[in-house]
């Protein structure tokens, strides 16, 4: 057996006991340390003669790689099982909390304004908006509501003087005389906002919301009305069909005028949209009055079109099974994360309205 | 408006049942707002007997009556009443009935230890009369129906309609009918009324004051004489009580009975009560009478009252005077049927504060053509219950009426309602709602009835045949899905991505009131003026807001009330800053109390502080689109805030307006309004003060320029003054070369031992690189000895070896 067979046997040998990481290295620095047996073979190379050099060249790196791989694999696997036993010291409950976040959420009413508003974007709507102070010829006398209407007794207005000129808006109405006096027809708006009664019991608040529609082209009719709020109210309740009944009412700056009732149902003490034999009112609407269009300077023997009211928090309060207005302006931290939306719940066509 | 059907029929020929009735009073406008049924309520009050009165043992004013009701046994009633007396027939009420006037349910009591079965009644407890005096004493005719109800049995439901102000002429029910019969229900009956003859004539002198401005212009009256005024007869009452109206007086239930029946309101005097004659003119300022309701009125100027020599009786079409009033001994009435402009009734009404059924009726617009038949239906009504003579009608006018005509394009129909319907169905529609219809090609010649105020212009007659022919029949036209116009504006944009920027923070959204209270507004409005309300619904919510957090802070205050702890609260809206419209600005306005980190098991916790509120701030307006390193902060705040941690921030140095506020709410106001938490810091972010980035956030990304050559970082440590802000280091440093430095951190501050003491030591981390090359060592050294000069050449720092 040649030197080099003898070499490999020996440490082969050597290395299949149990070692520690101290005597690999030993043992790698004893073969191939600077005078290493294995490094001492390399440095013969060149004194041997020249028919065997290459031979032995041959056969000793061979052993070197053979050896030089057993000993790495011996250190990997030392040094894996040393990783393992820290990590198996550094086991933890699992199981404890995570740090601590919070959620914040959209209120009902800004998410419901939103879900309408992704509604009627759809059709070509877009949004407008008006101041909350209003003077009042934009809140009644523009809307063909003058002094002395007794139409005016239905609306408890909030006055900010004396003279009864300045007040909190009653409807959002006034912005369709803000839209129409700084435009030009057409006009395809919706304006959803704050809106003031002075008004406050258990199914009243001084303060809601209603978002105001406006559609003025040359020739809309009532049919186009009835098919908007049908739309509308399929697409803001999330179902296939929809009972709706429209009656004749009356609103000052409309004629003809309607209102309209939605068909529900109670089942297991909830409200059911869409069937049964109950009607619930959910809007005013009408063709915007003649009057209406020449205050603010449209010919009405050229343009018509309608306009619809509907109350917002009684929007959301239907569809989200809300019980009481009050509590949507009592900022009840429960209530608010009860029925508070995502902030990353936009409301959009093609993700859909809500989850 | 109460009807019930049974009275409708007095004036609609109909075989249809209640329920189609209900239906179609909707369906044609007049809103059917509740059906009650009256007759469960009314079948429990019986005709009953007193056989024993004994006084009550305990109770010297009460008796213990034993009462026939008609049954086996007799009932033992405890009375107070005087007049409860053996052999008194009356009405008894037995436990579980509603007392009408009350509305309160009767039970089993004990009265002064003794078991009361039920109760007898007076005839104001069950509203036939104002008579509290002692219990309800009914004839001996009675005797024979003890035990039967004493309320015959109302044949038809109570109709409560919801009648629009356009139509004062349904205030009547036989505008009611006239309609329902247009549309098919039924058909209206053609009143037969025995016409008035007389040859007395009225000799009472009726004169109307031509002022400048005169709310009566037509006086319609007559006189009847030698009457015996009573209690209406049964049939008169049982139709007032059937739509929930106390009878009085035959007198009075007569010309309550027209004004139900016809829309016509009338008004009786005691004629021997009138000085000489009436005279119908414009009050005087500072006159009086006490009217009907017992209230003593004191008049504006230029009021319509009806006078005679001595003074006011009453305010014409508002509400008759005691002085002239009907009682049961009046022998001689003169009867008023007049027609009063609206404008005029609603301005004293108004004024006076109101609100009569008359004055109801006159506001919206009475028939101007139905004096007449007012008077003469109430007149022979009255003879025939009360008897006496009856003069001829006399009218005072001042302007004659004409009825309004309108010319009707018959194609404006189709072109509104979007339906067609045959010219024959037009006409059939309009003539039953009693105008004149003169026809040619395509035109109406249309007289409008005198009873249909609110007819003027041709859409009207629109709405008049699509609402009689039936809402359901407009064909309903789909929208058609196409957008020509972007829905939001890049303003409502912004406000949107705000709203749930910082909701993604942790802050649930509130909407409270516009308005406040201005103890809790007065703290936080600032330099902004108080803007009150005149007519708030209470003085808690006096003043419009002049900052969001005031009613913010109140409801947190609630809510930590309610035991919770760490709250934010966010609230995006209006402030408002002046009375005028458009004096209001939007804020999103954000409050955050508190701990971080409360009872961790891994963390330590501890008060939430400025830097927390100003990260929320800062951040919002970055993921809105705004370059944080332009912001420029300094301390100028409202007194709202603390006045050390508290910070004003502008979107750029340029300051034009205020982007935020933030910083912790000022202790001194915690204290006032006792609010109790670690911590309370708040922000308002002033969204109308948010210029737009010029560039949208879409051409923004259009660009994109990174550098791969090699980064170095630096870390410099200053000796600065102590005022010195570390915006101004920063901003020192990231102006001298904007292509080679970025990333500016700071990561110590320093103040105390080894510095002096109106200094503190800054350290800094620089990123510098390069876009071009990678930088050499040179070239960094020679960076970093342009910021070292530049920093103290500047601020005054010395670096720190």
């Amino acid at each position: 057996m040649s030197d080099l067979k003898k070499l490999k046997e020996e440490f082969l040998l050597r290395l299949k006991e149990r070692l520690d990481l101290s005597e690999i290295n030993q043992i790698k620095s004893d073969l191939f340390g600077k005078n290493g047996l294995i490094s001492l073979q390399f440095k013969k190379i060149g004194s041997i003669d020249e028919t065997e050099r290459k031979k032995f060249a041959s056969n000793l790196n061979v052993i070197k790689d053979e050896l030089q791989e057993l000993i790495d694999s011996k250190i990997n696997e030392i040094q894996n099982a040393e990783i393992n036993k820290k990590l198996d010291k550094e086991k933890i409950d699992i199981t404890l909390p995570e740090r601590s976040f919070v959620r914040g959420k959209i209120h009902p009413v800004s998410q419901t304004i939103d879900e309408i508003s992704s509604i009627f974007s759809e059709i070509g709507y877009s949004v407008e908006e008006g101041p909350d102070v209003e003077n009042e010829y934009n809140n009644f006398t523009a809307l063909n509501t003058p002094d002395n209407h007794p139409a005016r007794d239905m609306h408890d207005t909030f006055y900010l003087d004396e003279k009864k000129q300045k007040l909190l808006r009653t409807h959002t109405s006034p912005v369709q005389i803000r839209t129409m006096l700084k435009d030009k027809p057409p006009f395809k708006i919706i304006a959803p906002g704050r809106t003031y009664r002075s008004d406050s019991d258990q199914t009243h608040a001084p303060m809601f919301h209603q978002v105001e529609g406006l559609h003025i082209d040359k020739n809309i009719n009532m049919g186009h009305l009835k098919g908007c709020l049908n739309y509308f109210i399929k697409e803001f309740f999330e179902v296939d069909k929809i009972k709706m009944r429209f009656r004749p009412s009356h609103f000052p700056f409309t004629e003809p005028s309607a209102e309209v009732d939605i068909g529900y149902e109670m089942k297991d003490g909830k409200i059911v949209i869409g069937e049964g034999d109950k009607w619930l009112e959910i809007l005013g609407c009408g063709m915007v009055h003649p009057n209406v269009l020449k205050n603010v300077k449209v010919d009405p023997k050229k343009f018509q079109g309608y306009a619809f009211g509907i109350g917002i928090d009684r929007l959301a309060m239907l569809k989200y099974g809300i019980n009481d207005l009050r509590a949507f302006f009592d900022c009840d931290y429960r209530w608010l994360n009860h029925f508070g939306f995502d902030p990353l719940d936009v409301p959009t066509n093609y993700r859909g309205l809500s989850r | 408006m109460k009807i019930t059907f049974e009275w409708l029929k007095d004036h609609l020929k109909t075989n249809l049942k209640e329920k189609n009735l209900l239906d179609q009073l909707t369906n044609i406008g007049l809103e059917v707002e509740s059906v009650g049924n009256l007759s469960a309520e009314n079948d429990l009050f019986k005709i009953a007997k007193i056989i024993k009165a004994e006084k009550h043992p305990n109770a010297d004013r009460l008796k213990i009556c034993d009462v026939d009701v008609g049954e086996k046994n007799l009932k033992k009633v405890v009375c107070g009443a005087t007049n409860a007396k053996a052999g008194l027939i009356t009405i008894y009420a037995p436990p579980g009935a509603i007392i009408p006037k009350t509305k309160t349910k009767l039970v089993e009591a004990k009265i002064r230890g003794v078991t009361s079965n039920g109760m007898l009644c007076s005839e104001s407890e069950l509203n036939l009369s104002d008579e509290s005096d002692g219990i309800t004493e009914l004839s001996k005719k009675y005797e024979k129906s003890i035990g039967k109800r004493y309320f015959s049995k109302p044949k038809s439901n109570l109709i409560d309609l919801s009648i629009t102000p356009n139509r004062p002429d349904c205030l009547g029910v036989r505008g009611i009918a006239r309609d329902l019969a247009a549309s098919g229900f039924g058909k209206l009956k053609n009143l037969k009324e025995k016409k008035l003859r007389s040859k007395k004539k009225q000799t009472l002198r009726i004169r109307i004051i031509r002022e400048k401005i005169q709310g009566c212009n037509a006086f319609g009256s007559c006189l009847i004489t030698n009457v015996k005024n009573t209690e209406s007869p049964q049939w008169l009452k049982e139709k007032l009580i059937s739509i929930g109206q106390k009878p009085i007086s035959a007198i009075v239930d007569v010309t309550n009975f027209v004004m139900f029946d016809i829309n016509r309101p009338l008004h009786a005097y005691d004629a021997d009560k009138i000085d000489k004659s009436i005279i119908v003119r414009n009050s005087r300022s500072g006159e009086e009478f006490t009217a009907l309701d017992n209230k003593n009125y004191k008049l504006e100027s230029g009021m319509c009252v009806i006078s005679d020599h001595k003074g006011v009786l009453g305010l014409g079409g508002i509400i008759g005077g005691t002085r002239s009033g009907t009682e049961f001994n009046t022998k001689n009435i003169l009867l008023e049927s007049a027609y009063f402009e609206p404008r005029s009734i609603r301005n004293t009404a108004k004024k006076l504060n109101l609100d009569t059924d008359a004055k109801f009726r006159f506001e919206r617009g009475i028939d101007p053509l139905s004096i007449e038949e007012g008077l003469n239906k109430a007149a022979l009504l009255i003879r025939d219950i009360c008897g006496g003579e009856i003069s001829k009608i006399d009218i005072q006018k001042i302007e004659s009426y004409k009825n309004n005509t309108i010319k009707f394009d018959i194609n404006l129909f189709e072109k509104v309602s979007g339906i067609k319907i045959s010219k024959r169905e037009m006409i059939k529609i309009l003539e039953e709602l009693g105008f004149k219809v003169k026809k040619s090609r395509n035109n109406f010649e249309l007289t409008i009835p005198s009873w249909r105020p609110d007819i003027s212009q041709e859409v009207d007659i629109v709405e008049e045949l699509i609402r009689i022919s039936g809402y359901e029949k407009i064909k309903t036209i789909n929208p058609i899905k196409e957008r020509t116009k972007s829905t939001l504006t890049q303003p409502q944009k912004l406000f949107h991505f705000l709203q749930r920027s910082i909701a993604s923070k942790g802050y649930l959204e509130a909407i409270t009131w516009s308005f406040t209270d201005s103890n809790y507004n007065d703290h936080f409005k600032g330099s902004n003026k108080e803007v009150k309300i005149i007519n708030p619904i209470s003085s808690e919510l006096g003043v419009l807001r002049s900052s969001i957090f005031s009613n913010l802070i109140m409801y947190l205050n609630k809510n930590l009330d309610r035991g919770f702890k760490d709250l934010s609260i966010f609230e995006i809206g209006p402030i408002f800053i002046g009375s005028n419209p458009g004096e209001q600005n939007t804020v999103l306005c954000g409050l955050a109390s508190g701990k971080k980190s409360r009872l961790s098991w891994i963390d330590q916790e501890r008060n939430l502080d400025v830097f927390d509120i100003k990260r929320d701030v800062v951040q919002t307006l970055v993921e809105a689109g705004y370059n944080s390193e332009k912001f420029y902060i300094d301390n100028e705040v409202p007194d709202y805030y603390h006045p050390g941690k508290s910070g004003r921030l502008f979107l750029n140095e340029e300051k034009e307006k205020v982007a935020a506020f933030f910083g912790e709410i000022h202790p001194n106001i915690l204290k006032k309004i006792d609010i109790k938490t670690e911590s309370l810091l708040g922000f308002e972010i002033f969204v109308d003060n948010l210029n737009l980035p010029k560039k949208t956030l879409n051409n923004q990304k259009k660009k994109f320029i990174v550098s791969d050559y090699q980064k170095s970082e630096r870390d410099f440590a200053f000796i600065v003054d102590k005022n010195l802000s570390s915006q101004d280091l920063i901003k020192t440093i990231s102006s001298i070369d904007k292509n080679l430095i970025s990333n500016i951190r700071i990561f110590d501050v320093y103040e105390g031992d080894n510095i002096p003491r109106d200094k503190k030591s800054i350290a800094i981390n620089v990123t510098i690189r390069s876009n071009e090359k990678t930088l050499n060592e040179a070239d960094l050294e020679n960076i970093n000895k342009l910021i070292i000069k530049t920093v103290e050449n500047r601020t005054g720092a010395k670096i720190r070896s």
